[in-house]
């Protein structure tokens, strides 16, 4: 390394301010382990020091609201005695440099923040987005990435429900890899990450602790690429920070945990993730306001020589701190041996002590030996919580009016024909690599508009309810314009969930941004924050839980704003499977929802993908209206959720337009069935490619019934033409063969992946 | 009430829907953990699908020395209904209660897929209610599906009208087509396909009925003495 002259607070990642802050709370120099605590604890990813005063203008309440951020995951009382766990995470930098094991322990780091809160792991959706698959690199980080999420999570035993793949050539050097989870649990098992109790144990549970990871949080996840080719020349110098998952050991942890958590033997209970063990002991400690005393001594080691920082802060994977009284250690230790899990005392709870002015401060003491040497000893609530919170500077970029003013309206028609062809991505090359139907839950799998999932799993209360989940993003309308993109975001996700029936009942959301120290930046993660409050506030939705992903760039080249939206929606009753997107001869096809986007223009191309394939990546986005959307959502999500409670219905088919806009929606369902439609009429070739949320396709067998429940709903429908024949015909525009279509879209991926399809 | 056993291993992952398929046909499901060695009073035995004691070395390579496998060999012996899905399938031919191997899929990933079976033989525990011919929906969940043996035992299968299902369209490799096979006596079943993943509409396809009411039917009228 070249930092050998380099003062260490700095080579840690803590600037000179930070350090004198360091001495304020100390009332004395910082020795090495300390610094090296702080320096883990107040990295970006761990503190969320730049983004904090931002995320504070996100609404977070809700009757329905058990948990909100803060925790290791939210959580929602989905009603029959079941509370819903929900987290998102970024695993983007590990994944960058090592795809297969970066995306492996961003899934067994998500399950653990999930079964952390008592809740069994039921789902996982993994959003991916990468540069260009003509470039191999690409290529073999689609393929590590896919075969990573894969081997971990059907191996550890979790559903793989969904996602979404995005490629952009922002990405190419610095790919995002995002993975979000939810799972269930009896609402009275419920259990969060807080020590209490002086005298009770702190038991570290799962594998032993090596040197993989260290520095993880610091030195890969809060710090740019520096060289232009992201992370190609990086390889070697960082590798070492990321760390190495075993799914076999997560599922024998997952057992265990909630095991103990069913026989009551557990006070409290926090994974280990980001930081290791500091993050672990401190934020336990910090949250139930008392000390921990750790004997590092006491910790199984992977290797011999390891120092007491690299014991503090490894990444090694499938650990766990558990906080028991010592009565119960004969009961968790054999629950542990049954389960293979190794379970050892490595701590234990101290009361917190007067400070100079007579205050209780809980010390995070690192002992060697429980009664040795005191090798580090802080305040736990400094490293937990008390990191400097930064107002960055924030500045509007400098191009934005020339970006805006590029609008692609412009842009030269051609062949709808042909630009249709190339947008249709069939994503099952993806999705057959993971495990979409364990528990017997899935009733819609991947590669629709959103999961739907029964509400069951092993030791809940029955339940006739289904959860659903989506993943949506457009980094295009957040480069333009992040406050509209980012609530037209939102807005995408809850049309999401209404094509299965489910009202949205929380957001998660992963806010992948540039660089936090470039103004333009900030200003971008700002205005995305108050787009997100935007929406949620109009459509009633508290956000229960985030991550930040900053630094995503690579030689001063930020990606685009990639705020992605993770919706969790509930259907009451759910016993027959919605209509999907399989319509049938004869039945009428119907736009839901306003036909033309609110704003100056009826059908908007800034940043669709129609216009981006054309190498035009400015324009305008439309804003964002809740009146025109809640009625439209409403009205949709009950058609649908009748469909599922078993009523009889007229409704055939439902698909949101989204991404390709009418034209991509119509070829999706298309290739999906196999029968072709006809619409005669169109306002134009805009209306084809145009994106804006809030349009909904319908097919219906009795249109006069259908088109006076709209009415009556206040919900304006066009009977656009009708379904049958074998060819897709849009206008003047498109005309071509089902099969056509549907053979181009089911080859588009392992075509560009170079793969025998 | 019917008694059917679902062993579980350490790193099994199917066994509550194993379990949850035998319930919905009325049967009593009881979890086996992979240390015991008694399986009396059990009805029938499932080894349900997931990644046993991790997958390491290969599928199945260690689970077969497993406690329990002893029993579950005494228990196949003895004429008892034992059935292995997927990863259990696996063990069971590790475990040599069942001819040939699995390898991995012919496209080098890992498959979750819906498959068309048919039933290309009777004379077993898992497919006696169904037809000759039936055409069964039932997905698939691997990366180590593609079954494989040599000729002569090929040869026999055949012979002796062993192999009990066949994929319509080959979707892993195996050989010959073969989803699932028997043992001699056709006590003894093992398929890759997942008949409890398709117990419901709801889910995608019921298809999986007709296999595990066979299965957990097979020993009410036969009621083999378990030592």
């Amino acid at each position: 390394m070249s930092r050998a002259a380099e003062p260490l607070h700095r080579a840690l990642g803590l600037t000179d301010d930070e350090l004198e802050e360091i001495r304020r709370v100390l009332g004395r120099e910082p020795n090495h382990l300390e610094l090296a605590l702080y320096g883990v604890m107040w990295s970006e990813h761990c503190s969320y020091k730049s983004s904090r005063i931002h995320l504070r203008r996100l609404p977070t309440e809700g009757s329905h609201v058990l948990v909100g951020p803060g925790e290791n995951a939210g959580v929602i009382d989905a009603g029959d005695g079941i509370a819903v766990a929900i987290r998102i995470e970024s695993h983007n930098h590990p994944s960058a440099i090592e795809p297969y094991q970066g995306a492996a322990t961003g899934v067994g780091g998500i399950l653990r923040d999930v079964f952390t809160m008592g809740a069994r792991p039921l789902a996982v959706m993994d959003p991916l987005f990468f540069g260009d698959l003509a470039d191999a690199r690409q290529r073999w980080l689609v393929e590590g990435v896919v075969a990573g999420i894969s081997g971990y999570g059907n191996s550890v035993g979790v559903p793989t429900v969904g996602g979404e793949l995005t490629f952009d050539d922002c990405y190419a050097t610095n790919p995002l890899v995002n993975v979000l989870c939810a799972g269930a649990m009896p609402v009275e098992r419920l259990v969060l990450g807080v020590a209490s109790g002086v005298g009770n144990l702190a038991v570290l549970l799962g594998s032993s602790t090596g040197r993989d990871g260290i520095g993880g949080v610091s030195v890969l996840a809060s710090a740019g690429f520096a060289g232009d080719d992201g992370a190609v020349s990086l390889d070697d110098a960082k590798r070492p920070s990321v760390q190495v998952g075993d799914p076999y050991e997560e599922k024998r942890l997952i057992e265990a945990c909630l095991a103990l958590l069913d026989g009551g033997h557990v006070v409290g209970i926090q994974d280990l993730g980001g930081a290791g063990i500091v993050c672990a002991t401190s934020e336990t400690a910090a949250r139930g306001g008392v000390g921990m005393d750790v004997d590092v001594t006491a910790i199984a080691l992977r290797e011999p020589g390891m120092q007491p920082y690299e014991i503090m802060t490894s990444e090694s994977q499938e650990r766990m701190l558990a906080i028991i009284t010592p009565e119960s250690w004969p009961a968790v230790s054999a629950l542990c041996a049954k389960w293979e899990v190794r379970a050892t005392v490595v701590g234990h709870v101290v009361a917190p002590i007067p400070d100079a002015n007579g205050t209780l401060v809980g010390m995070l003491r690192v002992r060697r030996g429980l009664d040795g040497e005191v090798l580090a000893e802080v305040p736990a609530s400094s490293l937990a919580h008390e990191a400097p919170l930064y107002d960055r500077a924030r500045r509007r970029p400098a191009n934005l009016d020339a970006l805006r003013a590029d609008d692609p309206s412009d842009e030269p028609v051609g062949s709808a024909n042909d630009d249709l062809l190339d947008l249709l991505v069939d994503p099952a090359w993806v999705y057959r690599q993971y495990d979409s139907q364990l528990f017997l839950n899935t009733v819609v799998g991947p590669g629709r508009d959103a999961a739907l999932l029964r509400l069951a799993g092993p030791g809940l209360p029955h339940s006739e309810r289904g959860i659903a989940l989506s993943t949506d993003s457009n980094p295009r309308w957040c480069a333009l314009d992040p406050r509209a993109g980012t609530a037209l975001t939102v807005a995408e996700g809850v049309a999401n969930l209404a094509c299965v029936g489910a009202s949205a009942k929380a957001v998660v959301n992963c806010l992948n941004f540039g660089n936090p120290e470039h103004p333009e930046v900030m200003w971008q993660l700002s205005e995305a924050i108050d787009g997100m409050a935007e929406a949620c506030d109009a459509l009633g939705l508290p956000v229960v839980g985030g991550n930040v992903s900053l630094y995503n760039e690579s030689g001063g080249h930020d990606i685009d704003p990639t705020p992605v939206v993770g919706l969790l929606g509930v259907v009451d009753s759910l016993v027959a499977p919605p209509p999907g997107w399989d319509w049938t001869t004869g039945d009428a096809l119907v736009l839901v929802g306003s036909r033309h986007a609110a704003g100056p223009d009826a059908f908007p191309l800034g940043g669709s993908r129609w216009a981006t394939r054309r190498g035009r990546r400015g324009g305008r986005v439309p804003p964002f209206d809740a009146t025109l959307l809640r009625a439209t959502f409403a009205f949709v999500t009950g058609e649908v959720a009748r469909v599922c409670a078993g009523v009889t219905s007229d409704v055939t088919a439902v698909h949101d337009v989204g991404g390709g806009g009418l034209a991509g929606a119509l070829a999706e369902m298309a290739a999906s069935t196999g029968v072709g439609v006809t619409i005669l009429d169109l306002e134009g070739h805009a209306e084809l490619f145009s994106e804006f949320p809030g349009r909904f396709v319908v097919t219906t067998s009795d249109l006069r019934a259908f088109s006076e429940r709209a009415r009556g709903a206040g919900v304006a429908i066009v009977h656009l033409g009708d379904v049958g024949g074998d060819r897709l015909v849009l206008a003047n525009y498109v005309n071509l063969s089902v099969s056509q279509v549907a053979a181009r879209r089911g080859a588009a991926l392992t075509t560009a992946l170079a793969l025998r399809a | 009430m019917v008694r059917i056993g679902v062993v579980v291993f350490p790193g099994s992952n199917c066994e509550y829907d194993a379990a949850s398929g035998a319930a919905q046909l009325g049967a009593q499901a009881e979890f086996v953990w992979h240390s015991a060695t008694d399986l009396s009073g059990f009805d029938g035995i499932i080894l349900p699908g997931g990644f046993a004691h991790g997958d390491y070395l290969r599928p199945g390579a260690l689970a077969r020395f497993s406690p329990v496998m002893e029993a579950v060999a005494r228990f196949a012996h003895d004429g008892g209904p034992v059935l292995g899905i997927c990863n259990g399938f696996q063990v069971l031919c590790e475990s040599g209660l069942l001819p040939g191997a699995l390898q991995k899929n012919r496209g080098l990933t890992f498959l979750c897929q819906a498959t068309t079976l048919v039933v290309t033989s009777t004379d077993s525990v898992l497919t006696s209610a169904a037809t000759l011919g039936q055409e069964l929906v039932i997905p698939i969940n691997h990366f180590s599906g593609a079954y494989t043996c040599d000729d002569a035992t090929l040869r026999a299968l055949r012979e002796n009208d062993r192999v009990v299902l066949r994929y319509k369209e080959n979707p892993n490799g195996s050989r010959d087509d073969i989803a699932g096979v028997a043992n001699g006596a056709g006590n003894v079943v093992g398929l890759m396909p997942h008949p409890e993943r398709a117990m419901s509409t709801l889910l995608g396809s019921a298809d999986g009925r007709v296999l595990l009411e066979s299965f957990v039917t097979s020993n009410v009228t036969s009621n083999v003495a378990v030592a």
